[in-house]
């Protein structure tokens, strides 16, 4: 039993991206080159910083910040898909745990209480703190539906923070945690003197332990029993899966995850603050899963770096390239626009409307999990239909049997 | 701790009560939504709070307030208050129509998280209309009623109760009764329960399933622009961020209530707005909102029927 119940197992082999393998040339291909242009990102301002070359455009030190940040929030959001993608649940105050793994980070590895655990300890000590946390509110709120769930989450979300700033003697309050360590390797430090290029490296090193964890994870029994319950939980139930204990395993692992990246983004960014981690954090995350495609881990990394850089570069820098484009060519209108419109002011807006769109026409996002296609589209109704049909017509036919097990097909 | 004496326990109540008709009046929105189509709908809050710029665009354009002399007159004074409230109300019911329309209705039959985050968008997308429109700073309410107190002594200390508290509690318990009135004893208000009963069984009945759903949006958000108004008179400042927080609590207050049940929502309206006021006084004003959402989370858990709901088992 144990051996069949994992499919690329039972075909021989597990391979180290099973999606990967039964998927086209052409997306390997494309997963090569996107790998190499992201290792190779970095590359030309290493060059210009050693003045090697003089580039034409200014790749100035915050393009890779961002960069290294999107890394962070690719983890969040990779954790946010194990809960909202996998098991189906809809977690409103994710950013809850994310600050919780970022101020432990923080209280045990700053000068503050003159603590400092090393940061690769501190990985595990703050994934396991943040899953604790998991754990501990999901085993009340777990058995709650879906709704409600959402609701208690969004409260979670919104008690932590207030935590947080009210608890001045553990977490400097208002004024937040600065000095925090940066990640050291022997003597050599990670990202001293404001070297983001080393933390964009450790962000992508993280990023593809995770992928390959969550990969392997979809697939096993624990992934699988996740679908199960978001596609119909009293089936699931009823198949003799322990759905509690399932939805608490994926609460308790998307949270660590949080905890890793609240590591992450505590040592990057050298400071916590209670204001970092409110609401629309929470709606932030949830919007690169739902851009990129709940459930598909590659459309997940694509919807968070696709907001993520659509927050912090294009809609800062769009008005300004606009602007110059106008001078070079003379279009008043874009000058002025330059001039008059902040983008910066209707982010909300734009991931208000990216959330009501997706949900209307495309809620499977930009790259789709086949099986989350199926389920979310109106379509699969009929498909719904016809197996309640289909189930009629046998129990019609079967109705002279007495015996239960003699109506299995 | 000191023990607080009557006086000032009696005043918190009064308080809570009149901050409390204000969140009960948004709860009904909520209540009523849920109740007819099972949704959560996250824009409520921020329909409330484009109701309050609404009633501000309307009273400065017509420069209502306390100081001008046209106003001593009590008639002019109600006309240009019931003025305010049908167009306040009008615009945010509309508001709630065509949100309904466009944003959840081509979502009924989908799965439920789907609507769930639709409606959160549309919060979004409302937040950022009333950021850009009045700007990201806190607005000042002009006075429509002059500012006058009852004081009375209670042994050595004074109640004082702001008049303002006292035609609130009256305009919403207004609504309350209307309402209720509405959905038990006229034709449309027995579609509505109907409809929330079963939709199919309504739609076989000659029920226009369609009209009725808008129609419950449409009083919800009305409920919710006389909510704005009321809340604009007394608390005075108003924010674009205001929906988001005084959404979740009247929310809160529809679940203590239990969610779809209309009496429900008033009653965890009042409960709401005393847990404030308590938590301001005898813990501090910092803890309060956690107190608020605290509240929430128990109930969940614990009653997620709610005081007044009834245990129902979930439709397969």
């Amino acid at each position: 039993m144990q051996r069949a119940e994992n499919p690329s197992q039972a075909r021989g082999g597990g391979g180290l991206f099973p999606q990967a393998r039964k998927a086209s040339r052409n997306s390997m291909i494309a997963a090569a080159v996107i790998s190499v242009f992201l290792l190779l990102l970095p590359v030309p301002q290493m060059l210009s910083e050693a003045g090697i070359v003089r580039l034409p455009i200014r790749f100035d030190q915050a393009f890779i910040n961002a960069a290294a940040d999107t890394a962070c929030f690719t983890l969040l959001a990779l954790g946010l898909n194990i809960v909202v993608g996998y098991a189906g649940l809809l977690d409103l105050g994710y950013a809850a745990f994310f600050a919780i793994g970022t101020y432990t980070y923080a209280i045990l590895a700053s000068s503050f209480f003159d603590l400092h655990v090393p940061f690769w300890i501190m990985l595990f000590v703050s994934g396991l703190v943040t899953a604790l946390f998991g754990v501990a509110f999901g085993a009340p709120t777990l058995r709650l539906r879906g709704d409600y769930l959402a609701i208690v989450t969004l409260g979670f979300g919104e008690i932590v923070p207030i935590f947080i700033l009210n608890l001045d003697q553990l977490t400097a309050g208002t004024n937040g945690i600065s000095g925090v360590d940066k990640p050291a390797i022997g003597p050599v430090i990670i990202g001293a003197n404001n070297d983001n290029i080393s933390f964009y490296y450790l962000g992508l090193a993280l990023i593809v332990l995770i992928v390959f964890f969550i990969n392997r994870l979809r697939d096993s029994r624990l992934g699988r029993a996740w679908m199960a319950i978001r596609e119909d939980e009293l089936a699931a139930a009823t198949m003799g899966i322990n759905t509690t204990t399932t939805k608490l395993w994926a609460f308790g692992l998307g949270a660590a995850l949080s905890g890793f990246a609240g590591t992450f983004y505590g040592a990057h960014l050298g400071f916590a603050s209670p204001q970092q981690f409110n609401f629309s954090q929470s709606v932030l995350i949830l919007c690169m899963v739902i851009l990129g495609g709940m459930g598909n881990l590659w459309g997940v990394m694509l919807g968070a770096a696709v907001i993520y850089l659509l927050q912090t570069v294009v809609l800062i820098q769009l008005p300004t390239w606009l602007g110059n484009l106008g001078k070079s060519t003379n279009l008043d209108f874009l000058i002025s626009f330059n001039e008059n419109v902040r983008l910066t002011d209707y982010t909300f807006f734009i991931y208000g409307i990216i959330l009501v769109l997706f949900m209307l026409f495309r809620p499977e996002g930009l790259i789709a999990s086949r099986r989350r296609k199926l389920e979310l589209h109106p379509e699969s109704e009929k498909i719904s239909d016809q197996e309640r049909q289909d189930l009629y017509d046998v129990r019609e036919t079967n109705q002279t049997d007495t015996d239960v097990r003699g109506s299995q097909p | 701790m000191d023990l607080p004496s009557l006086a000032e326990l009696l005043q918190q109540i009064i308080n809570g009560v009149s901050r409390g008709s204000v969140y009960a009046l948004i709860a009904l929105g909520y209540t009523m939504v849920y109740g007819i189509i099972e949704l959560i709908n996250f824009a409520h809050g921020d329909i409330f709070m484009l109701g309050a710029f609404t009633a501000l665009t309307f009273v400065a354009v017509f420069g209502v307030d306390s100081r001008n002399p046209a106003l001593h007159d009590p008639v002019a004074l109600i006309s240009v208050l019931l003025i305010t409230f049908i167009f306040t109300m009008l615009v945010t019911g509309l508001l709630g129509v065509v949100i309904e329309r466009f944003a959840y209705r081509p979502l009924r039959n989908a799965p439920k998280l789907a609507p769930l985050i639709s409606a959160l968008g549309v919060s979004y997308i409302l937040q950022n209309i009333g950021q850009v429109w009045k700007g990201p700073s806190n607005i000042t309410f002009p006075d429509i009623i002059p500012e006058t107190f009852i004081r009375i002594p209670i042994g050595e200390q004074f109640l004082i109760i702001r008049w303002k508290a006292v035609i609130i509690f009256t305009i919403s318990i207004m609504f309350m009764v209307l309402l209720t009135l509405f959905v038990q004893r006229t034709k449309l208000g027995k579609a509505m329960r109907a409809t929330a009963q079963d939709q199919t069984t309504a739609q076989l009945m000659g029920i226009n399933i369609n009209r009725t759903i808008a129609l419950t949006f449409f009083i919800g958000a009305a409920l919710a622009g006389a909510g704005a108004i009321l809340y604009g008179m007394f608390i005075k400042g108003v924010q674009f961020t205001v929906g988001f927080a005084i959404g979740l609590k009247a929310f809160t207050a529809a679940v203590l209530g239990g969610i779809g049940n209309i009496p429900g929502a008033m009653l965890g309206g009042f409960i709401i707005g005393m847990v404030e006021a308590m938590s301001d006084t005898f813990l501090e004003t910092r803890w309060t909102q956690a107190v608020v959402f605290g509240v929430l989370i128990l109930i969940l858990v614990f009653r997620p029927s709610g005081l007044l709901g009834q245990r129902v088992a979930e439709k397969v």
